[in-house]
């Protein structure tokens, strides 16, 4: 199983630390990871994407021209990867700012209201846990123990009591995702 | 067995130098390989390890600072881009001439000039063709994934102390900023004083012992037959890293009848590209140089006799095509694919070059 | 009298340095350097520190310093040797590591290793020989050529409109805060040698009391470019130079103690 995934939107949305939290919870799934992400100065303010891949094999090639899945959280976004999904594929996205939906008829499209739901939660930075929960309720990648010890990887010590709050985040996100289109 | 990270190619050079008992990093910032400083300042190896870590003035006093502290016999290392690069031809040459061990670091951007950010491959000539002034060349190394990062820092000391030759591990942005597992070397010490004297006693300069002559180092020979010599002492060391120090890798060649051949970055891309093709019924293999120089002239000449074509994958205007070209002869075709300004070509441009130029053509 | 009833160790009065080497200088009658070169042999071997001294030499006349003093040495790069000394010094704490610089090379292609270097406070001993001219290359202009100074780039004289003005660098060095001892010698007479001598002594031990980095510049001659008799140039040296690069110490002390700067709170 191979699961290559793009993760798009603005600098500051923790569409970096999302991709580096799911490629830690693959390694402690036991999986081959790599995340390649854009950037330099374009980061600050301006669009950011990463690519993760997850595998039971050695990776090769860790920059696509097509996804597996599409993780699309603003408008240029969009435009830039929608059509990379391969068919059959899954695409995600986050309504919010969002002026026109997805078009594509050959790919599963589902939405999370991350956003909104980061508002509720009383943490907007819990964003990206929201959109990753939602993620691996559509594609089951990585089991919850997993995300809990990537969380624990990847955070500092100093950060560590706040991984409940991201879970409870992943957690609502898993449950709030909507499907839009199966395929 | 080392410990397991999750890691940025950046990251885990500073990682390597660390706990391969390096002695210093002298360094200056430029994106895409800031990590390698950030994260060396942040672990405080002079804590743990006694190494030096200074952020120096330019890209120029950087290398200069290598070689003094090389000329000392201290295990060294630097990093840079592209066109911080270029800031150290001067130093890089001056080190070869002079016969220093070093490890440079190269994470190569787009250019030329000021260029761009983004990941490039066009710096081939220039590492492996001399880069600045006079007949020498730089061991070349090229990772092509988070672990070689890591590996290749000890293995360019070791051949860059045997052969007292700067080495160079020529990666770029993808590397540099990719993040993948990674299993780091157990630590080895640094070398006392006395361990370098006894090691490098006869050449280095760290203060002239009773024991013996006066050392000095330095590049200059203003008789034209000595310099001459030192030239051949110098094409012979070459020779010798050709014959004995080649490194490449090879993937599902063994019943191509295309052979792609890519380093670095690229050569990851073409993996996937001959998977990619393979599903397609194109038979198609994989040679990767590890050492860009030595180049892996026998492994291609050898291929030429097998296969039809060649095609050299490369994120510049076509540079390592003309060493294949030079390996192959010219019984077959040996064409280029390549992107430029930081794009990265993707598997399926590959193939689709791969169907283009050669088995269309 | 024969002549071994003069030579011999009884009559002794003058020597050769232990450190200075057999070799024929180099360096065209009249010229500073073998003054300075024979001073940095003695003040090594007064020290005793001759298995912990490395010195690093430049590119212009004294490029081959190293073939003079019986120490380890390294050629650096034109202008490098602040940087060359600094990763000699960052990595070998215990060694003794000065720079020997000429006007060309530390004031013009190397200022920003010179004024770097002693501005991080690098533990080492600068010399640098200022003869307002580049005499390796055949006397053309020099950073601290005078106004109306005739060399083979400004035949007609140094002119401020087109080649700006002659730099004082080491009243710059004085400024930096991590210099310790910053003095401008010369090497014309007995006295001043005596005095350039007890100068440079000075300096290598702030170096090794790790005071930061010490600087003594001496101002010397070049008759040869300069196109003049040594006695001549020493003359013009006192009446033209002196008024420009006026001799004394800049500084003396220790550098900045990091103790009276308040560090920003993280």
């Amino acid at each position: 199983m191979t699961e290559e995934i793009i993760i798009a939107g603005f600098g500051g949305q923790g569409v970096l630390s999302m991709g580096k939290i799911l490629a830690y919870s693959g390694v402690m799934a036991d999986q081959e990871v790599s995340w390649f992400p854009s950037y330099g100065p374009e980061m600050r303010g301006g669009t950011a994407n990463v690519t993760v891949i997850l595998s039971e094999s050695r990776i090769s090639s860790p920059v696509l021209n097509e996804y597996d899945t599409a993780i699309i959280l603003n408008q240029q976004s969009m435009d830039k990867f929608e059509h990379m999904v391969k068919p059959g594929g899954v695409l995600i996205y986050d309504p919010n700012g969002i002026i026109h939906p997805p078009k594509r008829a050959d790919i599963n499209i589902y939405k999370i209201e991350g956003t909104l739901i980061a508002a509720e939660l009383g943490n907007v930075k819990t964003f990206n846990m929201v959109v990753l929960g939602a993620y691996l309720k559509a594609k089951p990648v990585v089991k919850m123990e997993s995300v809990e010890k990537g969380l624990q990887k990847s955070l500092p010590t100093r950060h560590h009591y706040l991984i409940p709050m991201n879970l409870e985040a992943v957690q609502k996100g898993f449950e709030s995702l909507e499907l839009v289109q199966a395929v | 067995m080392g410990e397991l990270r999750l890691m940025k190619g950046n990251e885990v050079i500073a990682e390597a130098a660390i706990r391969c008992g390096c002695d210093g990093y002298f360094g200056y910032p430029i994106t895409p390989q800031s990590e390698v400083m950030e994260t060396l300042m942040d672990r405080e190896p002079w804590n743990e390890t006694g190494m030096v870590v200074l952020q120096a003035e330019s890209e120029i006093a950087s290398i200069h600072m290598i070689y003094g502290a090389a000329a000392s016999g201290k295990k060294v290392i630097t990093s840079s881009s592209s066109p911080g690069i270029s800031l150290m031809a001067e130093g890089i040459s001056y080190i070869a001439g002079a016969e220093l061990p070093c490890v440079i670091v190269n994470v190569q951007r787009g250019g030329p000039g000021l260029g761009t950010i983004q990941p490039s491959q066009a710096d081939y000539f220039q590492s492996t063709k001399g880069g600045g002034h006079g007949d020498y060349r730089l061991i070349v190394l090229a990772p092509s994934s988070v672990q070689e990062m890591n590996d290749f820092v000890e293995l360019g000391f070791q051949l860059a102390f045997k052969y007292r030759n700067p080495a160079m591990i020529l990666t770029d942005g993808v590397i540099g900023q990719m993040m993948e597992k990674v299993v780091l070397a157990d630590y080895i010490p640094r070398l006392t004083d006395e361990e370098i004297n006894e090691k490098y006693g006869s050449w280095a300069t760290n203060g002239r012992k009773a024991n013996r002559q006066r050392n000095i180092i330095t590049s200059l020979e203003m008789d034209s037959g000595r310099m001459e010599k030192n030239n051949i002492r110098l094409q012979e060391k070459y020779t010798k890293m050709e014959e004995e120090e080649v490194l490449f890798e090879e993937f599902r060649c063994e019943d191509a009848e295309y052979l792609l051949v890519a380093f670095g970055s690229s050569s990851r891309i073409c993996q996937k590209a001959v998977d990619l093709a393979r599903e397609k019924g194109i038979k198609v293999g994989l040679l990767r140089p590890i050492t860009l120089f030595p180049f892996p002239k026998k492994p291609i000449a050898a291929l030429a006799k097998q296969v039809k074509g060649m095609l050299v994958v490369e994120m510049n205007a076509g540079q390592m095509v003309e060493d294949v070209q030079l390996a192959a002869g010219c019984a077959i075709p040996v064409k280029h694919f390549g992107r430029m300004g930081g794009i990265i070509p993707s598997p399926g441009e590959v193939v689709e070059a791969l169907e283009q130029k050669l088995i269309g053509g | 009298m024969e002549l071994k009833d003069i030579i011999n160790p009884n009559n002794l009065v003058y020597e050769k340095p232990k450190l200075l080497t057999e070799n024929t200088m180099h360096y065209c009658p009249g010229c500073s350097h073998g003054v300075v070169h024979r001073i940095l042999a003695e003040v090594i071997e007064d020290m005793d520190i001759q298995d912990k001294t490395i010195g690093v030499s430049p590119v212009g006349c004294a490029v081959f310093a190293y073939n003079y003093i019986e120490i380890d040495w390294q050629e650096a790069a034109h202008g490098r040797a602040p940087a060359v000394a600094t990763g000699i010094a960052r990595t070998n704490p215990d060694k003794v590591v000065f720079t020997y610089q000429g006007d060309g090379d530390l004031a013009s292609i190397g200022t920003a290793e010179i004024l770097h270097a002693c501005n991080r406070g690098e533990n080492m001993v600068v010399i640098f020989v200022n003869n307002g001219i580049y005499g390796m290359t055949g006397g053309q202009m020099a950073p601290t050529t005078l106004i109306g100074q005739v060399t083979a780039t400004t035949p007609n004289g140094r002119d401020v409109g087109r080649n700006g003005y002659p730099l004082k660098i080491t009243e710059l060095i004085a400024q930096l805060p991590g210099t310790s001892y910053v003095t401008r010698q010369s090497v014309h007479t007995p006295a001043t040698i005596r005095k350039c001598k007890k100068a440079i002594a000075k300096a290598f031990q702030a170096a090794i009391d790790k005071k930061g980095t010490s600087f003594v510049e001496v101002v010397s001659t070049c008759n040869m470019n300069w196109k003049m008799t040594p006695v001549k140039a020493n003359e013009w040296m006192v009446e033209n130079m002196f008024p420009f690069y006026v001799p004394g110490d800049l500084k003396d002390g220790s550098k900045t103690d990091p103790e009276s700067y308040t560090p920003l709170k993280n």
